[in-house]
């Protein structure tokens, strides 16, 4: 499967009557987008209203509580849309081609009780540590209606769905838009990979998704990837949309829509394919809560490596504390398969530094990448300006009582912030 | 004002004398000795070595306490910003030396310490309790250990935040510390990956806890009745090294017969061993590999048999790895020739 | 080495001078020596005295091999 994607770089965004890209300028009609979101029957249930800000690298701005972060993209050519079972038609992509808007985001943000969202600063020590300080952000902050606390799965939904929406329009604008650089994508069938690269190891890329359920969920194709076997996606899918995040647990290790559109290991592995490696596909397998879901799940990891003939498998984690035996049962049984395995994940060392940083662990793994420890304690200097509120930097996952300092300063776990240990291997951040 | 350091090296820095002067007690000696002048260099002025402090490596191993007093009063006394102990390199009792002392040093006078040392000396076991500068396995390595143990001495010296282990050149102390690294995490993976792939080395960002111990066996219900084989990494073999066991970093193991031999002598057997006084062990070898006490316990009933075959290498700077592939492969020999019991002595 | 020995199922007595460092390769019975050149000897002394003493560390061996330890146990001379 061949994916072409057109990169139309976005320097800056506008509010303005209309709603247009125009020389990496993004004009955007705050009232047009809005009109957009509410044609969805689920977000007129439980979104009251809907603010839009822009915040911009460097500026002194603090986002937050962040849900998640979404690059627009919008597909120009070949079957099926962006998001698809959830805002396109459920139908395969990952060919053709795809614009994207890059060096911007949509992040949506807002009053969110109880959920685990995180901090982006745009500029200031904490900037450092999240990937989002460096892009243009569109901020959608969503008000709930009266009664959303018991309902936060279907409120959680509707902002979800509102994010991807928005993105979408967005993404739209820039469907008939030159992009200033192009790039291919493309793996080969079984068959084809053996005859084209017939020197080269085999690669694939276990891509663990979230799917705890209480709020911890990661889609494919619009499926509930709890209730999903472990299965086979062609890398160039993901870049379409193919996997988003519905995910509420801690800030600085979830997979956001935009990293999984963007995932630094997809990138990695077509960088070194045909050169290196045969990037042979993506094996996406869940984190669920029951033994026998993580057994089943990690038979199915080993026993697919196992049967795409594999020499190598790069496993990525979402979140930490149970995943992390997830991790390591599919490490342990997928290196027992004889196919050797790198893991990424990120630590939990306590503030000192001082714990064992994952709660399993086994000789096995014995080659390992690491985001850092999310534990580190960080201070956040006052913002000038807060898009979303305050309100809730107490209690997000790394947050305590007394985190946001009577001075406006904020003292807390690096957890807070979103992407900061990213266990896809998106930052340079790393421990030892 | 400059930052004063006291220093502490073996009897072979200080120039004394290598083996045969293992055994020299403590002395204080004024300002920088030997190794000390690249770290003098290196700081520059910002920091100085007020004092050297020698010690035989032998005579530190033996006499511990002593030692410990001496040099713990000396620089208690000294008053210095900072305690430097070698780097030791592949030495394995002078590395312990260093860790020990430089962790009473540490303990007792809570003055900070900084030693230098390879991975695997065993003095590199106290790493989590002393910073240990990781160095080459051998002193041709100074050159590039000074300039990492001076610029982290003056770092700790002056107060300032110590980075990561990667980025400061100390061991992995158990404490993780963030860092941004060049490349970003997925693309380390993939290079890791790679490497792995081909077999090539690579280091792994979070080496897994290691839980490796290994639970007693069962004890030997009856001696009489015991076959009981000897072992040893103190290098005796038959004189003359039939099989040219390397007197440091063995690449090997010997395996020999003393069926019907009584008695060790200096005619028949001597140490292969580098990193020990060999005078005593050539003289007598039994006073490594015990053959003529076993022997005489045989004959007594007192044990059942002493092994038909010794097994034996050099402990002296051969790798971790290696020791174990060694013991790995004789102690499957010594299951199938029905042995019930094994001493192992060291030197 | 000797914790090679132990895994293959051979109970193994270390007899060694810096037991701190036997301690951290995992040994689990350990009779501490005389001295790193002659762990099992001392030449001080006369060929009788030293024999003597010799025969009473590989005595302590023994009893260590012939005693159930739990953990790392230093068997004192």
């Amino acid at each position: 499967m061949k994916l072409e994607l057109g990169y139309i770089q976005i320097k800056d965004i506008q509010f303005s009557k209309e709603c247009k890209v125009d020389n990496g300028t993004l004009y955007v009609d705050p009232d047009a987008v809005k009109a957009y979101l509410y044609e969805d029957d689920d977000v007129k249930a439980w979104v009251k209203d809907f603010g839009f800000d822009i915040a911009k690298p460097g500026e002194s701005v603090r986002i937050t509580p962040v849900k998640d972060v979404i690059e627009p993209r919008v597909k120009v050519e070949g079957p099926g849309g962006v998001f698809p079972g959830v805002i396109s038609k459920v139908e395969t992509v990952g060919s053709g081609k795809t614009h994207v808007l890059r060096g911007m985001a949509v992040v949506t943000a807002g009053k969110i009780v109880g959920f685990q969202e995180g901090i982006i600063d745009m500029s200031g020590p904490g900037a450092e540590y999240t990937p989002f300080s460096k892009l243009n952000n569109l901020v959608v902050v969503a008000e709930p209606n009266e009664g959303y606390q018991d309902h936060k799965h279907e409120y959680e939904h509707a902002v979800r769905i509102a994010g991807l929406r928005a993105a979408t329009y967005i993404g739209e604008l820039g469907r008939s838009v030159t992009p200033d650089e192009t790039a291919e994508f493309e793996t080969y069938g079984i068959k084809e990979g053996l005859e084209k690269l017939p020197n080269l190891p085999r690669v694939a890329y276990v891509h663990m998704l979230q799917s705890q359920g209480l709020l911890h969920d990661t889609y494919v194709y619009g499926v509930d990837a709890k209730r999903s076997l472990t299965t086979i996606l062609c890398p160039t899918e993901t870049m379409d949309g193919a996997i988003i995040s519905g995910n509420c647990v801690s800030a600085c290790d979830k997979n956001t829509t935009y990293h999984h559109q963007n995932n630094p290991v997809v990138a990695n592995l077509f960088a070194a394919h045909g050169k290196t490696l045969n990037y042979v596909c993506n094996i996406i397998t869940n984190e669920n809560v029951y033994l026998a879901d993580k057994q089943r799940s990690s038979d199915w990891t080993a026993k697919l490596c196992r049967l795409l003939d594999l020499d190598g498998a790069l496993v990525s984690q979402e979140g930490f504390g149970n995943p992390d035996t997830d991790l390591i049962m599919n490490c342990k049984k997928i290196e027992l398969q004889g196919v050797k395995t790198v893991i990424i994940t990120d630590e939990y060392a306590g503030q000192d530094g001082k714990s064992q940083s994952l709660a399993d662990a086994d000789p096995l793994a014995d080659a390992v990448v690491t985001g850092g420890n999310a534990n580190e304690v960080i201070i956040l200097p006052k913002m000038d300006k807060v898009i979303g509120t305050l309100d809730y930097v107490d209690v997000i996952a790394g947050g305590h009582a007394g985190s946001l300092r009577p001075d406006g300063t904020i003292e807390a776990e690096l957890q807070v912030i979103t992407g900061a240990t990213n266990e896809m291997g998106f930052n340079r951040l790393s421990a030892r | 004002m400059s930052y004063k350091v006291v220093h502490y090296i073996n009897q072979f820095f200080a120039n004394i004398g290598g083996e045969e002067m293992a055994h020299v007690a403590p002395e204080l000696r004024e300002g920088f000795v030997g190794p000390g002048m690249a770290l003098n260099t290196a700081w520059k002025g910002e920091a100085e070595i007020t004092a050297t402090i020698v010690c035989g490596d032998s005579y530190f191993a033996e006499h511990e306490a002593d030692a410990k007093e001496k040099v713990l009063a000396w620089v208690k006394e000294q008053k210095p910003d900072m305690f430097i102990a070698g780097p030791a390199f592949n030495a394995g009792r002078y590395g312990y030396a260093c860790a020990t002392i430089a962790n009473a040093v540490q303990e007792e006078l809570g003055i900070p310490v900084l030693t230098g040392m390879y991975e695997e000396n065993p003095g590199a076991d106290l790493k989590n309790k002393v910073l240990i500068v990781a160095t080459a396995n051998s002193a041709a390595g100074m050159r590039k250990a000074a300039p990492v143990m001076a610029k982290l001495a003056l770092k700790i010296m002056k107060g300032e935040k110590i980075g990561a282990s990667a980025e400061e050149g100390y061991m992995p102390n158990g404490i993780r510390r963030n860092f941004f690294e060049k490349e970003v995490g997925a693309k380390r993976a993939v290079d890791m990956l790679i490497a792995k792939l081909s077999d090539k080395p690579f280091t792994t960002e979070y080496p897994m806890p290691s839980f490796d111990r290994v639970a007693p066996n069962k004890a030997v219900k009856d001696l009489s009745k015991a076959t009981i084989a000897l072992c040893t990494s103190g290098g005796i073999v038959p004189k003359g090294n039939p099989d040219h066991i390397e007197s440091s970093s063995a690449s090997h193991y010997g395996e020999y017969s003393i069926a019907g031999v009584d008695d060790l002598t200096a005619e028949t057997y001597e140490t292969a061993h580098g990193g020990y006084d060999p005078v005593y062990a050539n003289a007598d070898a039994d006073r490594v590999l015990p053959v003529d006490i076993l022997r005489e316990m045989e004959r007594e009933g007192k044990i059942g048999k002493l092994h038909d075959f010794f097994y034996t290498t050099v402990g002296n700077g051969t790798s971790v790895a290696n020791a174990k592939k060694f013991a790995a492969e004789y102690a499957q020999k010594l299951l199938q020739a029905g042995v019930h019991a094994v001493i192992m002595t060291s030197t | 080495m000797v914790k090679e020995i132990e895994r293959a199922g051979i109970p193994v007595v270390h007899m060694c001078t810096v037991t701190p460092i036997s301690m951290t390769v995992g040994a689990n019975r350990i009779v501490p020596t005389i001295a790193i050149p002659h762990p099992l000897g001392n030449p001080a002394l006369s060929l009788e005295e030293e024999k003597a003493i010799r025969r009473k560390l590989v005595e302590r061996a023994l009893e260590a091999l012939t005693t159930e330890v739990d953990d790392q146990t230093i068997f004192e001379v």
